[in-house]
């Protein structure tokens, strides 16, 4: 039995996903101001870390860090509406890929699994 | 057979049994920065010296990066020793003397430095110029490695710069000047002859956009490169004459200016640059797209380019940040 990351297509999923969403997040005016102030050719690789991440891929992150990467940005409002959109774009990117719905599903539990870590509660 | 070795500023570490070039400097106290240590964040950058990569150590990087032989420590298992150090750091400090310097317009300088042991350098990175006190500032090579026996720079005039007043005012032929480099990712890589190329940016972001547009033309660069060059007015435009030669030699070539003052009269559009270079473009999917100059042009237009929708892995930007503001 492959893992969730090996049936998307591991790091070249990641890859082909990648400018999708975050074209869909920066056109997003609920959150791109979270991204602003971020240097872009940084903030893609942060990205990638974060596909990787609710592919279910390899990573070395934890919950701690995951609090630490996002507490500048819960000061400056970040909350459960944030958090529902990159969802949405995180299912719409993959939907436009042809994504089978039930590997979307299975991303979008990785993902909303952070959610407590991310926004710091 | 004994582990491999990693040297870095001139010190070797014996590796571990399956241990990353990244976990190998870590363990030997070295503070190298790094995040994800899964190949993807990008954190762990670090350039070989000498040695083979192993090919997964550059899974996902840019084709400027692979040029220069970056990796991801964190990935990294080589077989064999390699030498390595931080990114840009392998540079050397060359001496050079002011073969020339001249004014292109009121307020840029064209700098022209002979080194007698060249940097090898691609026309569009950037070197840092070191005055004999030591004060030290970044600027872009125009020159092409292959025809010019001289680097080239256009240095703008900051009022109150330090450097700046001082290329303008004191430097002169003969002088000795010091660079280290060459840093940077904005160049052209061969390979794509057709692809279509955006260059724009304000004020001396022309220097290294000038460099990559002759370094691509020089390479035999067939599709369509599209040069946009913003200023205040247009005397800012401090190539125009030359440029348009350029494209009349070149028709895959199109230069396209624009000033922010102006009434239209001289035929040269009144336009902000990141409205105005996307408007001679259209969308940009498959392009390839650099972006110097002013660091908030420089961003905006990233940010415009991508959502027009250039790949980031295809977009090069290099924004002349002041040290003033880092
Ligand atoms: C990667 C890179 C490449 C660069 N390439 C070039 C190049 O090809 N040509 C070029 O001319 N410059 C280039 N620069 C900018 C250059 O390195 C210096 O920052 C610039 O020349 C000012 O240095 P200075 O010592 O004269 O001014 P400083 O003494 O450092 O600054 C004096 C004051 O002027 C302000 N200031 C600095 N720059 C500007 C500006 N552009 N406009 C308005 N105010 C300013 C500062 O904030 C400060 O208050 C590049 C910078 C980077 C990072
Ligand atoms: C869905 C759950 C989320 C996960 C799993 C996640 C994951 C990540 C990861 C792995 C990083 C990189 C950390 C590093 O290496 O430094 C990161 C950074 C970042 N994330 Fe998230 N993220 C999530 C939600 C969000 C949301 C909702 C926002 C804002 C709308 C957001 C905005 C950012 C920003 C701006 C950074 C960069 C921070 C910086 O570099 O300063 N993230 N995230």
């Amino acid at each position: 039995m492959s893992t969730l990351f090996e049936q998307l297509g591991g790091t070249g999923a990641v890859d082909a996903a990648v400018d999708v969403f975050y074209r869909r997040v920066l056109s997003d005016e609920r959150i791109a101001s979270f991204f602003d102030s971020v240097d872009m050719e940084r903030q893609a690789a942060k990205q990638k870390a974060f596909l990787t991440m609710a592919f279910g891929g390899p990573n070395s992150y934890t919950g701690l860090d995951m609090r630490k990467a996002h507490a500048h940005l819960v000061k400056r409002g970040l909350g459960d509406v944030h958090f529902d959109a990159v969802l949405e774009h995180l299912g719409g990117s993959l939907r436009e890929l042809g994504v089978a719905e039930n590997l979307i599903s299975q991303v979008i539990t990785t993902a909303e699994s952070t959610r407590s870590d991310v926004l710091d509660r | 057979m004994p582990m491999p070795t990693v040297t870095f500023e001139g010190k070797g570490y014996v590796r571990q049994e399956n241990e990353t070039v990244l976990d190998c400097l870590l363990r030997n106290g070295i503070d190298v920065s790094y995040s994800c240590k899964s190949g993807v964040c990008q954190s762990c950058l670090l350039q070989a010296v000498s040695g083979e990569l192993p090919k997964n150590a550059q899974i996902g990087l840019r084709d400027t990066h692979l040029a220069r032989q970056y990796f991801l420590s964190c990935s990294c298992l080589p077989n064999n020793d390699l030498e390595v150090c931080r990114p840009d750091a392998a540079g050397l400090r060359a001496p050079g003397v002011v073969r020339r310097i001249d004014l292109l317009n009121a307020s840029v300088a064209r700098l022209r430095v002979h080194c007698p042991e060249p940097p090898a350098y691609r026309a569009g990175q950037f070197f840092s110029l070191i005055r004999p006190d030591g004060l030290v500032r970044s600027y872009s090579a125009a020159s092409l490695p292959s025809d010019d026996d001289f680097i080239e720079f256009h240095v703008a005039l900051v009022p109150g710069g330090r450097m700046s007043e001082w290329v303008h005012r004191d430097l002169k032929r003969g002088d000795a000047l010091d660079l280290q480099g060459p840093a940077g990712n904005c160049f052209y890589v061969p390979g794509n002859p057709g692809q279509p190329i955006l260059l724009a940016g304000t004020g001396t972001g022309l220097a290294p956009l000038y460099g990559i547009l002759r370094d691509a033309l020089a390479k035999g660069h067939s599709g369509p490169i599209h040069l946009c060059h913003g200023s205040v007015n247009s005397g800012g435009l401090y190539l125009d004459a030359e440029l348009r030669r350029m494209m009349e030699a070149n028709p895959q070539f199109h230069y396209s200016p624009c000033v922010l003052n102006g009434n239209g009269d001289d035929g040269i559009p009144q336009a902000n640059i990141d409205a105005y270079a996307l408007s001679c473009t259209g969308p940009l999917k498959g392009w390839k797209v650099y972006l110097c100059g002013h660091p908030d042009i420089v961003r905006t237009l990233q940010r415009k380019a991508f959502l027009a929708g250039a790949n980031l892995q295809s977009i090069y930007a290099d924004a002349f940040v002041s040290s003033a503001d880092s």
